[in-house]
């Protein structure tokens, strides 16, 4: 085993923007300890773990991981399967459709570890972890105790010397953290040299680590074991030796919250619930909860993420509808749409959801006016909100720029604004440094009891619960107990909340999940291929995973392939380039015999359509502007006697340009039925053939003899489907993966940017195929287009093709940040250049400028001519061969460039 | 559904929010203006609907005055130069499509002529290149017809056409096609961003959670719905005027006949459809890529079927009866009857109140679907 090295920062910064996340921080972590950084969110402990994973890219400064500068690529291509990083967040790194085996393994793969040890290594770890009876259930569908422990698995799978996790335990039921550190602590016995890295927000946590680093406000406060700090602190807690530091005084003693006993308790009911439930699909998020709070009361509710706090409390705000039981809101029955209770109920979500581009000053006023508040009265109430709250030096500060403690405070703000007599709060203080947790709870135990607002407030806090006149524990959709904390702690006979819902979660537990089970977690070292280069195994490994994913989602699945299917049947049968079905009108002045000859001459033909006759100019005019004629006649008076005297005449045309190709079309129409009505009348006068030009004219429609469009038009849909639907999948695939955060796998893993760009695509290469095959078949049997040429050629060209309109999807998502940029910028860049300028309806070499430059340079203009070559014209490779080498051209280029655009690590 | 709760107030308000939630995403500002500035210059310029520089060869077997005089009937800016090839190479030229045209002018074609024995010309045509091929037909009968009546009245006088046709187009005398392409180009950009830009808005917005904390708030769904088609609406109405003076009239020099207040009301009924129809897309979707095929799968069938890009009488029955139900199909007619061919509200009235009611018919949907949207998470 190679020997642990410290990491080592020297003059290390890091900025967002004009944020500085990590001031400028020297610091010297030792080896082979269990290390924790300590401080709220947003202080920059996420920041330097991305750093130290190399997950992000170094801005100023350096870092030594294992004795070598990780600025350098190379380098960090040899030591990342020597480091394993668990982002913060749910289950931020895994993929919620894959099961808990396909997630390991694929970490597995993207590893290099060889199939057989893959196996044996998830199985160990699967029985280790309690996570082995559910080895096939979704990663979406467990606990966020079980995600943690997938995401520890995940990260265990190539054993690992130095251990990188980020708030693993944020979010996690007491009884999930407490085995997830006992996990924690067996692999450190098995591996004692191991270096452990860990992130935290809670104190009591960080009490058990061997050495300490906390942080605020993007700087290392101090460091040291925990016995040190509080020594120099001299603090009695970890948590007032924080504040003690954050505040630089000595001997900071925390100040007890005081909260004065609800006075005159009333029986009246502010909320009440009886059997609410509420399933979403099979899943059953809350299940039968009976709950009663009373006027005035400071009422909380105890539960890890998803155990269906937020979902009940949906429910009792209307936002929500039930699907059995009943909830009342001051003696009235919850109503969606009642605008008085509204009017009475204060309601901060989940994450604090601000309009994140106002102001304070802004988003204040908004929910004033939305509540109907009178102007005057609102710029008071607002004013004494900004007082009180401590706004006033952010007022004309935009609320996504704000710290998370402040943006708390204005969220409770804007609940507070219209004086409701019910708060319900979700999850306030997630997240937010214990001061600032301090004064919001003093603001709220003021409102409780000096303005007897009640308050419905859900934490995953204990000491929080604790403050609480009543509390409910939830858990897995159910109350399993709602009492005085004091009540139940007594109950269950221990000294603190925490071990009193324990001791309740391990009534509930599952007598499936068998823990903790002394198994080797970490065991022989394992071997796997280290290729610093390109490595077609973690190619697979990526492919494999995409395609799963694609599996899962039954929706898009039936979008891409009927869809285009659909979509093909429309176009197929609505584009129309026969010009036909004409309609036209006469204005006969003449009212002769051979006037009316002639205008049936016209109106026989299958082109055009007559309507009633037309009497003046003026209507002439005005049907022709209403669209309802194309085309007019005009026949003067005296047209026939004029003939008769063998004198020139002339038949005035009117023809609707308003639509250029449809006007030139109506006049060669026209033109060429003159010309036929001349020859023939000529022929009945003189009873012989009289020939009006010296030559005739033999035009011969080729590969499509009866000029029906449908054969034009049918080959050159399949190209335009193929463009868009392969481009679209593919931009919003990898997009969305730096959206909700998996990218990190491709940051902090061996793999190259190439292994996962191609390894992202095949799948969606596979998927169009199928779907340019269903097209083939629509055309061939639906449309009845003959596929004269060779289908194999077709589809060689096909698959050249996809993959160019995937690879433009790829070098799209490459640069672009949101799915919504991806998405509208894949669609107009496709749309115009795929419809206008690629030959679809008049032919690239008649364009000029710009859309000529890109008609040129488009995938889609050599395929509609092979396409519609190959369909209409019978050729194949020798006569397509110009085509054909255009197109190879850009599935490399597209790639090439979006490997020079898509970034390693993060910025 | 019960009768919802509405206050102007409110509505306002909200649309104040969005406003200035639209003007600080640098993206979609970015990509609007795009649309109706670059993206229509680029479509005007570049496409050119009639005949423009068609490629066309030529087989002259004869090599006589006449033929030599034909050939050079040829010039742009409706055919590029033709280009001389030999009989064997006609199939393989057409085939690869580096010619539209082939013009075969046979041995001694010109003696023949003279002797009025009639002789043939064949034209090969590229039949799978729809219009170009009719309209090149026409014109390369037309060009050959004067060639023949010039060379024949150097020679004798000839027969004389007893009548003949004035064709006058109607509206744009010159079938000047960046006319026709600019205007067509800003329909379709209208109908496109409208309906992607309320349905990512709506959303974006449920993942951010806010909508969640609107409905907890005393305002109704038909407010929040209103309040984004306002919004967006004014928007895109906004760019519309904007690229319509600056961008089609000063810099494209597009002559526009009809009332543009006219227009811009037309234009409003059709946002109110198109933007409700994309809360109700938005309402549909799971997660974003969903939305995304969503979109395609609308509008393509709803741009390329509107009448804009090919005449809608030329549509089978049944498209032309289903694409009535579809806000682009009026809007492309009435906005055709306004700009091109100058109508008034006499003439347009049965578009407006049609898309007022599919409007109307959307707007519903979108409400009623609303509620249960931001509660299915």
């Amino acid at each position: 085993m190679k020997t642990n090295a410290p990491i080592i920062l020297s003059e290390l910064r890091h900025r967002y923007g004009k944020n500085q996340a990590l001031h400028e921080t020297s610091l010297t972590i030792p080896a082979g300890k269990m290390v924790g950084l300590i401080g709220p969110d947003g202080v920059g402990k996420s920041t330097l773990l991305g750093l130290i994973a190399g997950a992000r890219k170094i801005q100023h400064g350096s870092i030594m991981v294992f004795n070598g500068d990780i600025r350098n690529q190379h380098f960090r291509n040899t030591i990342s399967p020597r480091i394993a990083f668990m982002p913060q967040g749910l289950g931020k790194n895994l993929y919620a459709t894959l099961s808990v085996f396909e997630n390991i393994n694929f970490f597995g793969r993207l590893f290099g570890i060889k199939t057989t040890q893959r196996h044996r290594q998830i199985k160990r770890l699967v029985e280790a972890t309690g996570l082995a009876p559910f080895q096939d259930r979704q990663a979406g569908k467990l606990s966020g105790g079980m995600k943690q422990k997938l995401g520890l698995c995940c990260a265990l799978i190539h054993d690992p010397d130095l251990l990188i996790l980020d708030e693993p335990t944020t979010g996690v039921d007491p009884l999930s953290r407490r085995q997830f550190w006992e996990l924690v602590k067996q692999i450190r016995d098995r591996r004692p040299g191991m270096s452990i890295l860990i992130a935290t927000a809670y104190m009591d946590e960080a009490e058990g680590f061997d050495w300490l680093i906390p942080m605020n406000d993007g700087k290392v406060l101090q460091t040291g074991t925990s016995a040190e700090l509080k020594q120099l602190t001299t603090t009695e807690t970890l948590e007032a030796a924080f504040i003690a530091l954050l505040l630089h005084n000595k001997g900071y003693k925390k100040r007890a919250l005081t909260i004065p006993p609800l006075q005159g308790k009333t029986d009246k009911i502010a909320i009440s619930a009886q059997g609410l439930s509420k399933n979403f699909g099979h899943f059953t998020a809350v299940d039968k909860v009976d709950l009663e709070i009373r006027q005035g009361e400071i009422f909380g509710f105890l539960g890890s993420n998803g155990c269906g706090k937020t979902t009940t409390m949906k429910m009792l705000t209307g936002l929500l509808p039930a699907t059995s039981g009943s909830a009342r809101l001051f003696d009235n029955p919850v109503q969606a749409d009642s605008m008085a209770t509204k009017h009475r109920v204060g309601y901060m979500s989940q994450g604090f959801s601000l309009y994140e581009e106002l102001t304070v000053m802004q988003n204040l006023h908004l929910h004033a006016r939305l509540f109907n508040l009178q102007e005057d009265d609102a710029r008071q109430r607002i004013n004494s909100l900004l007082q009180r709250f401590n706004l006033v030096s952010y007022a004309d500060e935009n609320a996504g720029t704000l710290p998370l403690g402040i943006r708390q405070r204005l969220s409770l703000a804007v609940a507070v604004i219209h004086t409701p007599d019910l708060l319900i709060l979700d999850e306030p203080t997630s997240g937010v440094d214990p001061i600032a947790r301090d004064s919001f709870w003093e603001l709220l135990i003021e409102l409780s009891r000096n303005q007897g607002v009640t308050i419905f407030i859900s934490t995953h806090f204990m000491n929080e619960a604790e403050r609480c006149d009543r509390i409910s524990l939830m858990h897995a959709g159910r109350v399993l107990v709602t009492d005085a904390p004091e009540a139940i702690r007594r109950s269950r006979g221990t000294s603190n909340m925490e071990d009193a819902f324990i001791a309740y979660l391990e009534d509930e537990q599952d007598p499936e999940i068998p823990f903790p089970q002394n198994t080797q977690l970490s065991g022989q070292r394992i071997e796997s291929t280290h290729n610093n280069t390109f490595d077609i195994r973690r190619l697979l490994g990526y492919s494999i995973r995409e395609s799963l994913e694609i599996l899962r989602d039954p929706v898009l699945l039936a979008f891409a392939l009927l869809g285009s299917a659909l979509l093909m049947l429309v176009l197929g049968y609505g584009i129309s380039l026969d010009v036909e079905n004409l309609t036209f009108a006469v204005l006969d002045r003449d009212q002769s015999p051979l006037s009316r000859d002639y205008i049936q001459n016209i109106a026989g033909s299958r082109y055009f359509i007559e309507r009633p006759p037309l009497y003046s100019e003026e209507e002439l005019d005005k049907r022709m502007r209403s669209g309802e004629l194309s085309l007019a006649l005009e026949i003067q008076p005296g047209f026939s006697a004029a003939l008769k005297r063998g004198r020139m005449a002339e038949i005035g045309v009117w023809i609707d340009g308003a639509m250029p190709f449809r006007a030139e079309t109506i006049n060669g129409y026209v033109q060429g039925m003159h010309l036929s009505y001349l020859t023939d009348l000529a022929k009945r006068k003189t009873g012989e053939d009289i020939t009006l030009l010296p030559a005739t004219l033999q035009p011969r429609y080729r590969y499509n003899q009866d000029f029906k469009s449908i054969h034009a038009i049918v080959p050159a849909v399949i190209p335009l489907l193929m463009m868009f639907i392969p481009a679209i999948l593919t931009a919003l695939s990898v997009v969305r993966e730096k959206e909700l955060g998996s990218i990190v796998n491709l940051h902090v893993s061996p793999s190259c940017r190439l292994e996962f760009l191609l390894g992202k695509q095949m799948p969606y290469i596979a998927l169009s195929m199928a779907g340019f095959l269903c097209l083939i078949l629509v055309a061939v049997f639906v449309f009845s287009v003959p596929l004269k040429g060779d289908i194999f050629f077709l589809c060689l060209t096909g698959l050249l093709y996809v993959s160019a309109s995937t690879g433009f999807g790829l070098l799209l998502s490459s640069f672009t940040r949101t799915q919504i940029a991806a998405l509208a910028g894949t669609a107009i860049i496709t749309l115009l250049a795929t419809v206008n300028f690629s030959g679809m309806t008049e032919p690239v070499s008649s364009l000029e400028g710009m859309g000529r430059i890109i008609g040129d340079n488009w995938p889609a203009s050599s395929f509609i001519i092979i396409v519609r070559g190959v369909f209409t014209k019978g050729l194949g490779y020798g006569d397509l061969a110009r085509e054909f080498r255009h197109l190879v051209i850009f599935a490399p280029a597209f790639t090439l460039l979006s490997l020079l655009l898509l970034e390693k690590q993060e910025k | 559904m019960n009768v919802q709760h509405i206050s102007v107030k409110t509505v306002y308000n909200l649309f104040l929010k969005e406003i200035s939630s639209i003007r600080h995403d640098k993206i979609l500002l970015v990509l609007i203006i795009w649309a109706f500035s670059g993206a229509i210059y680029i479509a005007t310029t570049a496409t050119s609907t009639q005949l423009h520089k068609a490629p066309i060869a030529i087989v002259d077997e004869d090599q006589s005055p006449l033929s030599k005089q034909i050939g050079d009937a040829f010039y742009a800016p409706y055919f590029n130069k033709p280009v001389s090839i030999t009989f064997p190479e006609v199939d393989p030229v057409l085939d690869s499509g580096s010619f539209c045209f082939v013009l075969i002018i046979p041995c001694n074609f010109q003696r023949d002529v003279t002797a009025g024995k009639q002789p043939e010309l064949q034209i090969n045509i590229d039949a799978t290149r729809m219009t170009q091929s009719f309209i090149g037909n026409s014109y390369i009968q037309s060009i050959i017809q004067g060639e023949l009546t010039n060379f024949m009245g150097s020679i004798d006088n000839g027969t004389e056409l007893p009548f003949t046709l004035v064709p006058h187009y109607k509206y744009n005398p010159n079938l000047s096609s960046g006319w026709f392409g600019s205007i067509m180009e800003i329909l379709s950009n209208v109908t496109f961003l409208s309906i992607i830009l309320t349905g990512a808005a709506v959303l974006r917005e449920r993942e951010h959670g806010t909508l969640e904390h609107l409905l907890a708030m005393p305002v109704s769904p038909v407010e929040i719905v209103a309040s984004k088609v306002i919004a967006n609406g004014v928007v895109v109405l906004v760019a519309v005027v904007l690229s319509l003076f600056i961008m089609v009239r000063a810099v494209l020099g597009v002559p526009i006949h009809g009332s543009i207040a006219l227009f811009v009301a037309g234009t409003a009924l059709h946002l109110f459809a198109t933007t409700s129809l994309g809360i109700f897309l938005g309402t549909l979707a799971r997660s974003m890529p969903q939305l995304g095929l969503l979109l395609i799968l609308t509008i393509l069938p709803l741009q390329l079927l509107s009448g804009s890009i090919t005449p809608r009488e030329s549509m089978p029955d049944i498209v032309q009866h289903i694409m009535l139900a579809s806000p682009s199909t009026h809007f492309v007619s009435f906005a055709q009857a306004i700009l091109y061919r100058g109508a008034g509200l006499e003439t347009v009235w049965p578009q407006f109140i049609v898309l007022a009611i599919i409007g109307l018919i959307f707007f519903i949907t979108a409400t009623a679907k609303f509620r249960q949207f931001v509660a299915d998470n």
